[in-house]
């Protein structure tokens, strides 16, 4: 190893020594906590449009998702998605509000640049990557399934 | 007038003639609280983006500077600037508002004692008889070109640093007492192959710890010369891991001798993890809290080292390391 490495790496573990650690284990609890309460409200949702709607555990996916997307656009839009994200870390990350505040704070953030190269094409810059291998990903799954499928193991 | 290897005496004396400070929501009613001309609650400034806010900003320094002084406007010859916003648009189009030639400049957040240097030796050489110089940076502005949409949830780990609201400037002049540029230490690119910009303190300490100690040699001084030493934006992280870097070299403070701009612009209450930064961080402070102090007789002798981390989101998308750079203008009384 060179003198040089060493340096940088002598370096690396000063900063180490100076830098504040991360609370894991309470971000996890912290996590646990608003994650499970989104999906919580979620249940509300659904169990609410189960009773009072035409809707079966099947169909009421759709629905619910939606109803959490609007309440997600109107947190970002007010700007206090933000602020329960630095509290709740992959707790607002991880559900399908994580997702929706990706495309909506990204769409609020290109209106100057107008609508087509603005907010158009660039709307889905965070939330492009989980589309893209999402898909991706299904193909091969597929892919994979039907092979099984055709030489008879499923 | 060179001395040693890269800093530059100045025996004319530039003199501080004025100065102007506007900043925003929350630089307001941080530590800076009352050490300012005007704050704007309006993240917008009245404009219809961030990037126009900043430039807002900067013109309004640039007012109250001029008004602060008595120097006419179509006296001044120059103005030297920059920002952080991609070819530092925001700093032309207030250039542009101005109608004063200008330098646009780009040393990231050292931007603002680059220009006090580059004045200092431009007047020092009679080259101009009154210089405006400074930096305005813009929260939101940067946040979006740099890191993340402002509304986007993701959790900021407790090195990162925001962005300061504002913009600080001076106006230089030769005049015969005051608050002068007595030296400036003009800094190298220093890299210690630091990769993670949510810490750009520890990106940044090698580059001021490298240009403090080469003032220090080349004017053959020590810490004890000067009341007070600030840097830029090194955060608390940065701040912490300059002073235990300078020890090695045998240069220590007494308490309270050295300060960073960012570490101790916001209150802990605040919760701005490791403190502020951009390139308006070392001028806001400085030129409105630390120039008071001296023109308050509490501090006689100030060395100013503003820091940057010259980085771009392509390069740290492509996994290239932070490169950075300081550079130190020393003020005194005369």
């Amino acid at each position: 190893m060179s003198k040089k490495q060493t340096k940088y790496e002598a370096y690396e573990k000063k900063t180490k020594e100076h830098e504040p650690k991360r609370p894991i284990f309470l971000n996890c609890c912290k996590a646990f906590l608003i994650g499970g309460f989104i999906c919580f409200i979620g249940q509300c949702i659904a169990t609410f449009y189960i009773h009072y709607f035409d809707f079966t555990e099947q169909t009421v996916g759709n629905p619910t998702v939606a109803t959490l997307i609007i309440i997600t656009m109107f947190l970002t839009g007010f700007g206090l998605y933000e602020k329960i994200a630095q509290f709740a870390g992959a707790g607002t990350a991880v559900p399908v509000t994580g997702f929706a505040n990706a495309v909506i704070s990204s769409a609020i953030e290109h209106r100057p640049e107008g609508f087509i190269l603005g907010v158009g094409s660039n709307m889905l810059k965070l939330a492009g990557p989980v589309i893209v291998y999402g898909v991706f990903s299904a193909f091969l799954i597929a892919l994979i399934k039907t092979v099984l499928q055709m030489i008879g193991i499923i | 007038m060179i001395t040693g290897k890269s800093t530059w005496t100045f025996s004319s004396y530039p003199v501080i003639v004025s100065s102007g400070v506007v900043v925003g929501k929350e630089e307001a009613v941080s530590n800076l609280n009352g050490h300012y001309d005007e704050a704007i609650e309006d993240m917008f400034v009245g404009e219809d983006s961030y990037e126009r806010a900043q430039e807002s900003l900067l013109t309004k320094a640039i007012d109250y500077t001029i008004k602060k002084s008595s120097i006419k406007k179509k006296n001044i010859q120059f103005f030297i600037s920059g920002d952080l916003i991609n070819q530092i648009t925001p700093t032309t189009f207030a250039a542009k508002k101005l109608n004063i030639p200008y330098f646009g400049l780009y040393s990231a957040c050292a931007t603002s004692t680059e220009g006090l240097a580059l004045a200092a030796m431009m007047l020092e050489q009679n080259g101009a008889n009154y210089i405006l110089t400074g930096t305005a940076s813009h929260y939101a502005a940067a946040e979006r070109q740099f890191r993340f949409p402002n509304e986007y949830g993701g959790q900021i780990p407790p090195t990162a640093q925001r962005t300061v609201t504002g913009a600080g400037t001076v106006l230089l002049g030769k005049e015969k007492q005051g608050l002068a540029i007595t030296s400036a230490t003009i800094g190298k690119v220093m890299d210690y192959e630091v990769t993670d910009p949510f810490n750009m303190g520890a990106a940044m300490a090698p580059a001021a710890v490298d240009t403090i100690c080469q003032h220090f040699q080349d004017r053959q001084i020590d810490a004890s010369y000067y009341d007070m030493i600030i840097t830029g934006d090194l955060g608390a992280v940065g701040r912490a891991l300059t002073e235990d870097l300078l020890k090695k070299h045998h240069i220590t403070f007494q308490s309270n001798q050295f300060i960073d701009c960012g570490d101790f612009l916001y209150k802990k209450e605040q919760n701005m993890q490791a403190g502020g930064s951009g390139a308006a961080c070392s001028s806001v402070v400085t030129y409105g809290y630390f120039l008071e102090q001296m023109k308050a007789n509490k501090i006689n002798k100030l060395l100013f080292v503003a820091t940057g981390a010259l980085h771009s989101p392509l390069t740290v998308q492509q996994k290239r390391t932070i490169p950075s750079i300081a550079h130190a203008v020393s003020i005194e009384r005369k």
